[in-house]
């Protein structure tokens, strides 16, 4: 009896484990816009140059239009700075580090700091409401994400300022002077904030340039710093281009570089300083690994995925961008995604509904696409959710591509958007060997339910963040930064001081 | 002309402030020979009643995320700024200089900032992963010892109460505190601090009465893990010693400290709140590959 039932039971099994049903997401039931309002937000029609504590008119006297990337409305104009007034920020700089900021005693230097925090916290709402409609980002995001943590990365390092004879054992820490600071366009509150907060904690004084199209909440922030009092000159925020940034670098008197962006940008900044002794760190481009073994609970490990590759429309320098699954499991995974790709949300920045926002902007779009049809032309099959978009403004649908080769453009080369390449592996050596297969090194993903695999792969994969079955984790305490061609340097926890300290003996 | 209203001097037990079970009461004077208030004269019982308090508490604020202790702890701080002028008032009717005391109010203050900052950092520098010769990933992180039983400082009555509960609840402890005896006024007044600022019942307990009554209690008692004293007499620091045996707890005696110097403040008095606790992991060796680039 038991040998002729045993079949009929293994049979059953099988079809509960591949769980073929697929789910339907066509039903009547859709989802009434939710829409934050714009109203607890305000943005001036024009912002000038923040120089010395004061909002100051551009020596180059152009001013450049900031846009909603959902409706390509016109947000406001910011100034552009040229290297006049690059001079001028360098020089309030060096005149508020030398005469009041590294003399200033540390306990009340963090005071400052933790006000900044504070007054963060308290704006909260209105700096998530700008983040979204300059960047695109979705509201649920920037709420509850973006700000929140930038707040916490002030808050977290005020604290360091008065206790760093405690980390830096048997060394002195002091501070390197004037840091210039270049920061991206995915996350630009939190960006300023990872730079700014270590730099002032420190003892140093900052020039900070946003990126050109998501500069209002950087100078929000502006703003904030002037409420909190802070010393004029300690902190200054300059918006321009790729030519202000250019001329930040190689302005003579900054003794710091701090640079997040793309690693075409970080390799000119590197050849730019080569003859001084400016200090370097570098942030920079990513194409990290997501690998699920066949032991991994399969549906927490597609919501990491989605989650890796979709977070902020893939604008993410750590993007889990290439996904390794075992063979074993890979037809059920992709399935899987696919069927929880046709439930994301894309639209309306504003809207709390909204997974995936607007694309930063139309340039960054267009890579995008140029990189779907190259991934066709070679020959991977191209798989996206078939929801609506907006009519007007920058969008672009969840996107997958599976049979992807390891020496496909699409497996080697960062897209920045919502694109997920999947390719298989049968041995832990096997997805070593291929993960590691790439020139950069910021973040990698392990998905197991057996933890001493997590360790080992931890320990072999080249990257400087690793997560196990988890992704996209980030913690004002926890170091962040890439091996290789991802840059070097830390941003967070106790090794995010280095980079703006000399230790003497 | 307005009859002023006097403030009653209770004790602060689970977040409540209940006047002592025994109903005894006490009157510390002034310099002056002014008498200050009818404070609670506590009892054993009183104690008792505390430590089931911050036993009660400690699961929950030792389980909060150490980022979110800070913000209590910089809330406090907040709290106490606010009320600064009620400080220096009772400072000075317990007998200082307006200068003294404005200068205790602001060390005071800015010591519950320097402690915010801590609470989320000391774990970086006192943790380690050990690079043991077995394939295991093993670290060692510092988690908190428990309820730990101050007598505060009988000088600095604000500074010394401030300076001793810190560090101990930004490690993720809970306390019971016995206030200085002739200085009770501002610990009371800072309980109040502690009830508005987001700090949950239980985790700092703040009693008043006479150290020789209580010290015993403080040291014997089964359900505590430390005990911190702060004075030189020697008899005290013995029976404290004796006491503490009977369940090894950890004892300090900050008797030779200044607490206005930076000798003050260090994450070495949050650790002595501490234990260490390592973990032992497997690390699977079964690739090859050994991810040369």
């Amino acid at each position: 009896m038991a040998t002729t039932k045993k079949p009929i039971r293994s049979k059953k099994a099988a079809v509960a484990k591949t769980n073929s049903i697929k789910l339907k997401f066509d039903t009547g039931w859709t989802y009434a816009p939710a829409p934050e309002s714009k109203s607890a937000a305000s943005i001036n029609k024009q912002y000038d140059l923040f120089i010395n504590g004061e909002w100051q008119k551009p020596e180059s006297r152009k001013y450049f239009d900031t846009i909603n990337p959902a409706t390509e409305e016109k947000l406001s104009e910011v100034a552009e700075a040229n290297a006049a007034d690059v001079n001028k920020a360098v020089a309030a700089a060096r005149t508020a580090y030398d005469k009041v900021w590294k003399k200033m005693p540390a306990t009340e230097r963090a005071k400052y700091i933790f006000r900044i925090a504070r007054i963060i916290q308290e704006k909260a709402r209105e700096l998530a409401i700008i983040e979204s409609l300059d960047g695109g980002k979705p509201i649920r995001e920037s709420r509850d994400f973006d700000v929140p943590t930038a707040a916490n990365h002030f808050f977290y390092y005020a604290g360091w300022a008065d206790k760093l004879e405690y980390a830096f054992p048997n060394r002195k820490a002091q501070p390197l002077g004037v840091a210039g600071q270049i920061i991206p366009w995915n996350f630009p509150l939190l960006m300023a904030a990872w730079k700014i907060a270590p730099a002032l904690a420190t003892g140093n004084t900052v020039v900070l340039k946003p990126a050109e199209t998501t500069p209002l909440t950087a100078l929000k922030l502006a703003e904030i710093i002037q409420e909190a009092d802070l010393p004029p000159g300690v902190v200054n925020i300059l918006t321009g281009a790729g030519a202000t940034g250019a001329a930040l670098v190689n302005h003579p008197d900054i003794n710091k570089i701090a640079f997040t962006g793309s690693t075409d940008v970080g390799k000119i900044i590197q050849r730019a300083v080569s003859g001084t002794n400016k200090r370097v760190t570098l942030e920079l481009g990513g194409k990290a690994a997501n690998i699920i073994f066949e032991d991994a609970p399969l549906d927490q490990a597609v919501e990491g995925v989605i989650n890796g590759i979709f977070f902020n429309q893939g604008h993410v320098c750590c993007a889990g961008s290439r996904l390794y699954v075992q063979e074993s499991v890979a037809k059920e995974v992709i399935r899987k995604l696919k069927d929880r790709m046709s439930s994301l949300l894309v639209g309306d920045p504003l809207d709390k509904n909204t997974d995936i926002g607007a694309i930063n902007s139309k340039q960054q779009l267009d890579t995008i696409l140029k990189y779907i049809s190259i991934g066709k032309k070679e020959g991977a099959e191209m798989y996206e959710s078939n929801c609506r978009l907006p009519n007007k403004g920058f969008f672009c649908r969840p996107t997958l591509f599976t049979n992807v080769a390891q020496s496909n453009r699409i497996a080697q080369e960062e897209i920045f958007g919502p694109v997920l390449s999947i390719l298989t592996f049968r041995t832990d050596d096997e997805v070593i060997e291929k993960a590691n297969n790439t020139p950069y090194g910021l973040s990698a993903g392990v998905w197991t339910d057996k933890g001493s695999k997590i360790f080992n792969l931890t320990k072999r994969l080249r990257a400087g963040v690793i997560w196990a079955n988890t992704f996209n984790k980030f913690d004002p305490g926890s170091p962040f930064g890439g091996y290789k061609e991802s840059g070097y340097g830390r941003e967070g926890g106790l090794h995010g001081l280095l980079p703006y300290i000399e230790l003497t003996s | 002309m307005r009859l002023e209203v006097l403030k009653t001097y209770k004790i602060y037990i689970g977040g409540q402030f209940p006047r002592t079970e025994s109903g005894r009461y006490y009157s510390p004077l002034s310099k002056t020979g002014k008498k200050l208030a009818n404070v609670c004269l506590c009892s054993r019982k009183d104690f008792r009643d505390a430590v089931v308090a911050a036993r009660s508490a400690f699961a929950g604020w030792s389980n909060r995320a150490a980022f979110n202790r800070s913000q209590i702890l910089y809330r406090m701080a907040e709290m106490l700024e606010g009320r600064k002028a009620q400080f220096i008032d009772e400072l000075i009717l317990q007998g200082a200089t307006r200068a003294a005391a404005e200068k205790e109010v602001h060390l005071a203050t800015d010591r519950l900032i320097y402690y915010a900052g801590w609470c989320d950092k000391f774990q970086q520098l006192f943790s380690a992963v050990n690079p043991v010769a077995s394939s295991h990933f093993n670290f060692s992180a510092p988690e908190p010892t428990g309820v730990v039983a101050i007598i505060a400082p009988q000088g600095d009555a604000l500074l010394g109460l401030v300076s001793l509960i810190a560090p101990v609840i930004a490690g993720g402890n809970t306390c019971v505190v016995l206030a200085a005896a002739d200085k009770p006024l501002c610990a009371v007044t800072f309980a109040e601090v502690l009830n508005s600022s987001d700090l949950p019942g239980g985790v700092v307990n703040i009693l008043t009465g006479k150290p020789e009554e209580l010290a015993s209690w403080f040291a014997g008692h089964m359900d505590v893990n430390a005990t911190f004293y702060c004075e030189k007499d020697t008899d005290i620091q013995k029976m404290i010693r004796e006491k503490s045996a009977d369940n090894l707890k950890r004892i300090h005696f900050y008797d030779t400290i200044d607490w206005y110097s930076d000798k003050g403040q260090s994450p070495y008095f949050i650790m002595d709140a501490q234990e260490i606790k390592t973990t032992w992991h497997p690390v699977e060796n079964i690739a090859g590959a050994g991810g040369g680039y």
